[in-house]
């Protein structure tokens, strides 16, 4: 956007704590968006009279885990407050929630921009419940709400990030960047059609240089990275007009419809909402022990920012892909497994195929890496045949295909399908000098100067061998047989 | 069997255990004077007839088989009939909270302190009248009518347990359990004539206590002696998992044993003398310390300079606390549900309909202070003047054992008397609240009666977790005294 405004965005994400149990009760926590209604639910989380919370210490830890992947100061003493508003999927009327003491502030992460690293401050990290969830519903001409509390109570930790973002990108890669941290500490699988990571970009322009932040509008709803591109670009677009148009952006809070591809003021409170929060009496402080935070943080796993950079340095990987491998820790952890059990193999040769056929196979069939038929041994075993000579790189894709399909050994898949590459020499030459002989107009031509031609003579003697010759062998071994004919 | 409702609680057990009588035999006693009483006193709101009297012979069973086993040991409140404050979820009975909101409402979970005397053998009676959601001091908030005192029917039994203390008082229970926020169960102990206790917070669950204000609601007992209460409070108290704010290791604290209060300090303060305190309460209280010092305590004046602040403080810490735990009652769930199209109208007419005005009054004043641009102004403010009244007993408490003081500034008034003016029926509160704000335990003893018969309540206090101190003391003064064997004639 060349642009005479910059954009102002900061990021509200709200992540589910994928606990055994909810927040406050024993229930268990469970994947609203599939099975029954009301299954997990008792008194606490339904907010029947004279129930009382009890902190899941689980949460606490899991809250932490993030706190300190993201660089937090960890307040030993944190508050649970009540913020109270009315609505049929809050049970109790109010959620308990933090305010003025939150688990965690003032941390950080760094995220990759047009412009290189950027650090992005984290302002709070808190624990909060989830509401429940309502549906509308039509039965014989009358409108009904139904609510599910299955979702009532389930631990959430809310990040808010300084309004530090200046471009869609970096709020991509702020937003995958989050993603990836919740996903290497273990405590949410980042799956945002679930609902289990919500992100709510708010979002304002100034001109550029200014430095005053202009009123700001936030979007709920996005429940893809995509939707969260798609519904930036629009937000700002739709500033940008409206200011050069000589309106003003209200504050509001907008619903993202993916369909139109548009954002629509959410059923607004003329007046901001006055939530009361206030200390929740039923919950003393939390406070955590400094050497349980210590141990927590001992137990952090590395980082996908610390990976990246040893990835780059130790096996001299390019920063493009050492970004896609990291961002994924099963990823990250199979690619060190296969360059561990590599004996031939180097790492670059080993990334490649990660990245390059294995992916592909994996996006198209829509598969995980926990998912995969084979371990990172296999892979490494066979890299390690490409990389003697062992088989081509036709025929390790094939490998890798009865590899994803079926599991096995590559070495045994090699030699079942007769995949072994031909480097024997007398059998390349004589391969060579019969599409020579059968093509001599060619031929001639290339010895003319047409160079490109050697690509179709190649392709012949590969087409004789099955696709199995060595293909640099049958290179050298045409050039040679080429040259020695112009002479 | 005439007279069965006349033991105590511990009479009551020791005759059960030595088979003198039966369970089955007290339980129908107390529900034939229910039957008797209750339609003119309306101290319980539901009566668990069927279902106590099926608990009352499993107990007897229970008895007879620990007899012809020669052993075993017994529940320790096996076959006790008690009540049980309307706040108090039991399962399976009707809580209403003496709201209409809850008219039909049915727990399917009981409370820690209910199920914790039920495991120990009780026999639930039924559930007992309340101030709407136990807020008030006479029982005339209940939407169900208000309860009668025993020693005089034109008057109030004081409130909000003012169901519990009747109950007790007219032998319609020998014991029951009440819950204190601001003083509910000492000031209908002292209407009422009756022991009263009101736990330390954290000594006792709150689990399954319908919330009014949580860091100041306490389970307590009304009973007629030192002696029965303490019998409850044995089982029902202790750390509760269910409940974080129990405590789970309680400090044991010295207390006095049998006749004796020698070395006993006892601090009167002088803020709870004040302007507006009867002279005949005053009188019954003085009399009342002078008897402990009979025994061997030293009474010394001491200050605490808050005690103004209490109500101010409680009426905004309270209320603010009751406006969100009320907030649940929106008619979606269960409870009182208007009908309406528009949703927020539903809120709206569902609680409109559903709560009475004192309960109106104080959601409006909760929710004023919390408001924002209102916060520090006054709950913020509240909160520290809270601590200063916290710290005001904990500095007495250095230098005295228990504190004695009025439990309220005059007895039993008259059905109405407050009617027009919420401001004077919270100054009925006003030497109860100071012991809530600071989350301490006190107890109240009748010291005995006015001109016109009616009971006059001495109140002391103790540090946090002396419950069994004042009970100890309260024991010894009923050694040597009898105001609290006498009963109103019905
Ligand atoms: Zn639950």
């Amino acid at each position: 956007m060349a642009s005479k405004y910059q954009p102002v965005i900061g990021l509200e994400v709200h992540a589910v704590l994928e606990t055994r149990s909810k927040m406050f009760c024993a229930c268990p926590v469970v994947d609203s968006t599939v099975g029954e209604p009301n299954i997990a639910v008792c008194p606490i989380c339904a907010g029947m009279p004279g129930m009382l919370p009890v902190i899941n210490e689980a949460a606490v830890e899991y809250a932490l885990r993030v706190a300190l992947a993201l660089n937090c100061t960890i307040n030993l003493t944190s508050i649970f407050a009540r913020k109270s508003y009315f609505y049929p999927d809050l049970p109790k009327g109010f959620q308990i929630s933090q305010y003025e003491q939150p688990l965690a502030q003032n941390g950080w992460l760094t995220i990759d921009t047009v412009d290189g690293e950027q650090r992005v401050a984290i302002r709070r990290v808190h624990i909060e419940e989830d509401t429940g969830k309502l549906t509308h519903v039509e039965r014989d001409g009358e409108r009904y709400s139904l609510v599910d509390l299955n979702r009532s109570g389930v631990p959430l930790l809310e990040i808010v990030t300084e309004p530090e973002l200046h471009s869609v990108e970096a709020v991509r890669n702020c937003a995958y960047a989050l993603r990836s941290i919740l996903r290497y500490v273990g405590v949410n699988s980042g799956n945002l059609e679930k609902g289990l990571m919500r992100i709510e970009p708010n979002i304002s322009i100034r001109p550029v240089g200014s430095r005053e932040f202009g009123t700001r509008a936030e979007i709920k709803n996005l429940n893809s990275f995509r939707s969260l591109e798609r519904a930036t670009t629009y937000e700002l677009a739709r500033q940008e007009q409206l200011v050069e148009a000589g309106g003003a952006v209200v504050q509001q809070t907008l619903g993202w419809d993916d369909a139109r591809g548009t954002t629509q003021a959410q059923r607004s409170k003329e007046v901001a909402e006055d939530y009361r929060y206030f200390p929740e009496p039923d919950l003393p402080p939390l406070v955590v022990e400094k050497a349980w935070v210590e141990k927590i943080r001992k137990g952090l796993p590395e980082l996908p920012q610390a990976r990246r950079e040893r990835f780059i340095s130790k096996y001299g990987l390019k920063a493009y892909d050492a970004n896609v491998i990291v961002a994924e820790r099963e990823v990250a952890d199979f690619y060190e497994a296969a360059v561990a059990a590599a004996k031939t193999a180097d790492a670059k040769l080993i990334a490649n195929w990660l990245t390059g056929p294995l992916f592909g196979l994996m996006n198209e069939a829509g598969v995980e890496m926990g998912d995969l038929r084979f371990g990172a041994k296999q892979l490494a075993a066979l890299c390690d045949q490409v990389a003697v000579g062992k088989v081509n790189a036709a025929g390790a894709r094939e490998v890798l295909g009865v590899l994803f399909a079926e599991g096995g050994s590559p070495a045994s898949i090699i030699k079942a399908r007769g995949l072994q590459q031909i480097s024997d020499s007398g059998q390349l030459a004589a391969w060579v000098g019969e599409v020579i002989a059968a093509h001599p107009k060619q031929s001639a031509d290339y010895l003319a100067g047409n160079a490109p031609l050697l690509n179709f003579l190649f392709g012949q003697v590969m087409q004789k061998a099955g696709g199995k010759a060595n293909p640099a062998a049958v290179r050298d071994e045409l050039q040679a047989q080429l040259s020695k004919l112009g002479k | 069997m005439s007279g069965l409702h006349e033991l105590s609680a511990k009479q009551a057990l020791a005759g059960l255990r030595a088979g003198k009588i039966s369970s089955v035999e007290l339980t129908r006693a107390y529900l034939e004077r229910i039957e008797q009483h209750n339609p003119r006193l309306n101290a319980y709101l539901y009566v668990s007839a069927e279902s106590a009297l099926q608990a009352a012979a499993a107990a007897d069973k229970q008895y007879a088989k620990a007899r012809r086993s020669k052993g075993g040991k017994l529940p320790a409140l096996l076959g006790l009939p008690i009540a049980v404050k309307d706040v108090l979820a039991v399962a399976g009975m009707p809580a209403t909270c003496g709201s209409r909101i809850l008219e039909n409402f049915v727990p399917s979970y009981t409370a820690t302190s209910v199920q914790r005397l039920l495991d120990a053998g009780v026999v639930v009676l039924g559930k007992t009248n309340t101030d709407e959601f136990a807020m008030g001091s006479s029982t005339e908030n209940s939407a169900y009518g208000v309860t009668r005192n025993p020693w005089d029917e034109t008057r109030v039994p004081g409130g909000s347990s003012g169901g519990s203390a009747a109950a007790v008082a007219a032998r319609l229970a020998p014991v029951a359990l009440g819950t204190d926020t601001g003083g509910s169960v000492r000031q209908p102990a002292a209407f009422c004539g009756l022991t009263g206790l009101k736990t330390t917070y954290g000594r006792v669950s709150r689990y399954g206590l319908v919330a009014f204000g949580s860091s100041l609601d306490t389970v307590g007992v009304l009973a007629r002696d030192a002696a029965d209460a303490g019998l409850i409070l044995k089982v029902m108290g202790g750390y509760d998992p269910q409940d974080a704010t129990t405590v789970e290791k309680t400090p044991k604290l010295e207390k006095p044993s049998g006749r004796s209060l020698k070395g006993l300090k006892i601090g009167v303060p002088k803020e709870y003398f004040i302007e507006g305190l009867s002279a005949e309460v005053e009188n019954g209280v003085r009399e009342g310390i002078r008897q402990l010092e009979a025994l061997g305590a030293k009474a010394v004046p001491v200050s605490l300079p808050h005690t103004e602040y209490a109500l101010p403080v409680y009426y905004i810490i309270a209320p603010a606390e009751a406006s969100a735990n009320l907030a649940r009652f929106d008619g979606v769930r269960y409870g009182l549900r208007v009908v309406q199209d528009d949703l927020i109208e539903m809120f709206k007419r569902s609680r409109g309909a559903g709560f009475g005005p004192e309960v109106k009054r104080r959601i409006m004043i909760g929710s004023y202070a919390l408001s924002a641009g209102y916060y520090d102004a006054y709950y913020g403010q509240a909160q520290k003047v809270r601590a200063l009244i916290r710290r005001d007993f904990d500095n007495v408490f250095k230098k005295v054992d228990i504190i004695a003081a009025p439990s309220t500034p005059s007895t039993a008034f008259r059905i109405g008397a407050h009617g027009n003016d919420p401001l004077e029926m919270y100054l009925e509160d006003v030497f109860t609240l100071p012991a809530n704000l600071a989350g301490v335990p006190g107890l109240c003893v009748c010291a005995g009666f006015d001109g016109q018969g009616l009971p006059i309540g001495l109140q002391m206090l103790g540090p946090h977790f002396a419950d069994e101190r004042l009970l100890a003391v309260a024991a010894a003064y009923q050694k040597v005294t009898d105001w609290h064997k006498q009963g109103p004639a019905l």
